[in-house]
């Protein structure tokens, strides 16, 4: 047991061992669907997995770091889904479509971030249970909307959409997502997003531009809502109104109140756990939808920040944070030595 | 100190909040290097009239710094130009770091040589704040949490510091080692606004004081004039 700690101690401490494990991820990545290592059903699981954890780590952006609430996110999912499926549907000739696939992901993404600045001009005006507010209106107005545009299917949504999300895709865009995220939160900007989720006065006094700082985060996490939007809309193959609505803004808050809030390494986490249980419970049929909202409710009494919350896994914290007080430290002791 | 150098002057100053005026239009200014105490009991308005020169809440009346009209400029831009408040109850980032506590208060500045240089300044004036970098801000005591608070507007380099009773909480001990390093950095430079219920505390170091009762200027005059005072030595230093 001891033994396993200190291997364990060993690896997390282990920097280097991050972009080993970035370069065997993307090989393997490549390497399942092509020997078939894995049969289609578990590949699927992963892909589904991979998007999760785009969402729930995005969604951690408003709902950890910054403290706010939004129920949105499977809106802007839905704005990307469609701008992705209307574009590779409609416009862009099949045979091109799986080379002009990164392109098609990232207009999603920005469709969904501009829609995203649209919500947060107005709404950032209000604070916490407000922003739910507008951000549930905002989740039905795009729903109603694509229900009475008959050119984009309707309440029937558009179907035979080519599955064009890829395990590498997936695998890809997950890493960009939390490297994204991950770096935003540690920057400048980042900390301004933390210490709006502490204290909002005191960071205007800090002279953090509170609104600008908002508006980025908003924008940020939309983007990627947007692009977990479109590799769901191509592994699904099918979307309609019905799969954006408040359940899904739901499914995506379980998992980052699960995982942890304000903790990339709780967002992962969260967002694996409930895909995974959602699938190993599926024989139990309608009563899984009974349990997984347990499991919240539990989580909430006994451990109302979630498995990881306000903490981190070591390599995603910069080392310059980590190691401060120690760098501080050494250098202290070498002037002291220097003055004696 | 040439007293003919004002750094803030404010005019006719009246805060609302709803029907309820806090502030009744006052008037005073603070000139450049002195120490300044606004006194008075709970609910006089001195918490308003800072909040005021933050640009917390409106206000109506003239604010100026250096001269400048601070009406239409944004809290956070305003303490870029040189006023940084440490607001009443210290307002520290509970969940951050000590380390990121103080990073925030250099958000708007880009002159990373200077920025080192007042990190090696708050850590001397403040070691126990150095010892303590990775800690939470929301684990330190009330004493190492207003060092912090004062540190963090070090941080910001302001040419005029507001302080929100510094003294709220803390035993006599610490309330006298936190108001020597207000003298301290006084007089490396940094004019003082002081906001205080430790009326005894405030006029000792203060250069001159203003009383506020319910939302106008009572009295006013130098440090020592406002301690020998019979009626503010009645209603503020017990008797």
């Amino acid at each position: 047991m001891n033994r396993l700690r200190m291997i364990w101690e060993k690896i997390v401490t282990n920097r280097k061992l991050l972009p080993v494990l970035l370069v065997v991820g993307l090989l393997l990545s490549f390497a399942i669907p092509k020997f078939g290592l894995l049969n289609q059903y578990v590949v699927l699981i992963i892909i589904y997995v991979g998007i999760n954890i785009i969402l729930s780590t995005s969604l951690n952006l408003i709902n950890g770091y910054m403290g706010e609430f939004s129920v949105g996110h499977a809106g802007f999912m839905a704005v990307g889904a469609y701008i992705s499926a209307i574009l590779t549907t409609k416009i862009i000739p099949e045979s091109l479509a799986p080379w002009l696939f990164p392109l098609v992901v990232i207009a999603g993404g920005i469709g969904a971030a501009l829609i995203g600045l649209l919500v947060a001009v107005p709404s950032f005006k209000t604070r916490g249970d407000y922003l739910a507010i507008v951000t549930l209106a905002f989740l039905m107005i795009v729903k109603s909307v694509i229900e009475n545009i008959e050119a984009i299917g309707g309440p029937r949504g558009i179907p035979g959409i080519t599955r064009l999300t890829t395990l590498p895709w997936t695998f890809i865009w997950v890493v960009i997502a939390v490297w994204v995220i991950r770096n935003f939160v540690y920057s400048n900007y980042g900390r301004g997003v933390l210490s709006i989720r502490e204290d909002e006065i005191a960071s205007d006094l800090m002279s953090v531009n509170s609104r600008q700082v908002k508006m980025l985060a908003f924008v940020i996490s939309s983007f990627f809502a947007g692009v977990a939007g479109v590799l769901f809309a191509h592994v699904l193959q099918f979307i309609s109104p019905r799969v954006f609505d408040i359940i899904k803004s739901t499914d995506i808050l379980i998992m980052v109140y699960l995982g942890g809030i304000g903790s990339i390494a709780g967002s992962i986490l969260g967002a694996v756990i409930f895909t995974v249980l959602l699938e190993v419970l599926r024989p139990l049929g309608m009563w899984r939808m009974v349990l997984m909202p347990l499991v919240l409710v539990l989580l909430m009494i006994y451990r109302p920040r979630g498995i990881m919350g306000l903490r981190e896994f070591r390599w995603f914290i910069p080392g310059y944070d980590l190691f401060a007080s120690k760098i501080w430290r050494k250098k202290k002791e070498v002037k002291d030595a220097a003055a004696s | 100190m040439s007293n003919n150098n004002i750094l803030l002057s404010i005019q006719d100053l009246t805060i609302s909040y709803g029907n309820i005026k806090a502030v009744k239009g006052i008037s005073f200014e603070v000139n450049e290097g002195e120490i300044v105490t606004l006194i008075g009991a709970n609910g006089a308005g001195k918490s308003s009239t800072l909040r005021g020169i933050s640009g917390l809440v409106s206000y109506r009346g003239v604010i100026s710094f250096r001269g400048q009209d601070l009406k239409s400029i944004s809290a956070d831009k305003i303490v870029a130009k040189g006023i940084a408040q440490v607001p009443e109850g210290r307002g520290i980032f509970g969940n951050l770091t000590v380390l990121e506590n103080l990073k925030l208060a250099t958000w708007s500045r880009k002159d990373k040589q200077e920025i080192r240089k007042d990190y090696q300044r708050v850590f001397d004036i403040f070691p126990r704040l150095s010892e303590r970098q990775g800690q939470l801000g929301g684990t330190l005591s009330g004493g190492e949490q207003q060092m912090l608070a004062v540190g963090r507007a070090l941080m910001s380099r302001g040419t005029m510091m507001l302080l929100d009773e510094p003294s709220m909480g803390l035993a006599p001990v610490l309330v006298r080692e936190i108001f020597s390093v207000l003298k301290e950095i006084n007089q490396s430079g940094t004019t003082i606004l002081l906001v205080e219920q430790n009326a005894n505390m405030a006029l000792q170091v203060a250069s001159r004081g203003y009383v506020l009762e319910t939302g106008v200027i009572s009295h006013t005059g130098t440090g020592h004039e406002l301690l020998g005072d019979p009626r503010v030595k009645e209603a503020y230093l017990g008797g």
